[in-house]
């Protein structure tokens, strides 16, 4: 049992310790889909979606049944993570096709993505109950969407600019990534 | 798939298509845990026997398996390992067991083993998956040293633990923190980018006035 107050859980996921700039989670898809802003902000709330759900599944699993066999937790986790993939898979594709379109590959890549697997372990650890988890995961996927968009409008801006030929790409993103972390660092003291 | 000699699958993963420098895979556990030499040390271990035993393990059941559920049992494979490491860890290293926390078990989640699985251990030998393994895990532990190397330096003054600048040196703070690993990895990036492009306008000097 946690006995941090709601608000701080959720303010520490989504800014203090934001899982991408600071706790390097989910770095596969920041660099994979923000180019776009729009895009990146579709793939934030399919995240944040995923994260809830997740949250869910890992606090039903910790209290009803993992309880004699924590040694099965990264492999329950896992499966748990990977079923819920595919069936948010299955029912983005069925009520919303234009969607699943847009978001293609990255959908199915939720899967190893270290974000939301990261999240069942951090809840468990810190042993957040139901609420505190829901919450978590909710401050988690908006600290996510947060910096998504915030890393695809810079770069959207600086497509614009005259970037030396060796820094096209991957350095010129992990420069801006560093930078940004720099600023969210600036966050630290609130809490 | 035997268009590569066994020496070739054992260096191409070192430094050619190195995991972590050129891929872009597996950043997670690079970034996060790389703020001292140790800590970096105690990873790439991990994640080598993690990748090592699944690559010999997946190689060598690969006809077994259904190819419709490939990456499930694939993951499976994985996660059982890493479950091994972490108790390995928690037995025999508990210190570092507790610095790296909650990213031992995030080594399931690491594009690179599943990415080594699917591309090479399902389609060749048990001694050819084994050499592709033991290169890629050195590339990663060559990376993930870099990184840690660099950090550590910079942000406390120390390589593995031993002070080199004495006391009036004044640590760069930053580079231990989150940002300085994005930084560290981005002038690496940047710096293998300029020589690739000297390379590149040599060659093409060279063949001008030839």
């Amino acid at each position: 049992m946690s006995d941090q107050t709601l608000f701080s859980i959720f303010f520490s996921a989504m800014v203090v310790n934001n899982f991408t700039l600071a706790l390097f989670l989910g770095l596969c898809p920041f660099m994979g889909v923000s180019a776009r802003v729009e895009t990146a902000l579709r793939m934030g709330l399919a995240n944040i979606f995923v994260l809830v759900l997740t949250s869910l599944s890992a606090w039903v699993l910790n209290t009803y049944i993992l309880t004699n066999a924590p040694y099965l937790r990264i492999i329950s986790f896992i499966i748990v993570v990977a079923s819920l993939v595919q069936i948010v898979e299955m029912v983005v594709k069925k009520i919303a096709p234009v969607l699943f379109r847009q978001l293609g590959i990255f959908l199915p890549l939720m899967t190893t993505n270290c974000a939301i697997f990261g999240l069942a372990i951090f809840q468990t650890n810190r042993g957040y109950d139901f609420i505190q988890g829901i919450v978590f995961a909710v401050g988690a996927g908006l600290g996510l969407t947060l910096a998504l968009v915030l890393m695809a409008s810079i770069r959207e801006t600086s497509e614009l600019s005259d970037i030396p030929a060796i820094a096209k790409g991957t350095g010129l993103t992990l420069i801006i990534a560093g930078s940004l972390s720099l600023a969210f660092m600036g966050f630290a003291g609130l809490l | 798939m035997r268009s590569t000699t066994p020496s070739q699958d054992l260096i191409r993963g070192i430094w050619k298509e190195n995991p972590v420098l050129i891929q872009m895979l597996g950043l997670c556990p690079a970034l996060a845990v790389t703020n001292t030499v140790k800590n970096a040390l105690a990873m790439s271990a991990a994640t080598f026997f993690v990748l090592t035993c699944s690559s010999i393990l997946i190689s060598s059941v690969k006809s077994l398996i259904p190819k419709e559920v490939r990456i499930s049992s694939y993951i499976l494979v994985i996660a059982t390992f890493v479950t091994l490491a972490d108790m390995l860890l928690q037995a025999y290293a508990p210190v570092q067991h507790k610095e790296l926390g909650a990213f031992i078990a995030l080594i399931v989640v690491n594009c690179m083993i599943l990415g080594r699985q699917e591309a090479f251990s399902s389609r060749n030998t048990v001694y050819r998956s084994l050499l592709d393994a033991i290169g890629t895990g050195i590339g990663f532990t060559i990376a993930l040293l870099m990184l840690g190397g660099f950090r550590e330096i910079l942000g406390i003054g120390t390589f593995f633990d031993i002070p080199l600048f004495g006391p009036d040196f004044e640590p760069w703070v930053v580079m231990v923190l989150p940002a300085g690993g994005f930084l560290t990895l981005g002038f690496i990036v940047l710096a293998m980018g300029y020589h690739e492009e000297r390379k590149k306008a040599r060659a093409v000097r060279e063949g001008a006035s030839a």
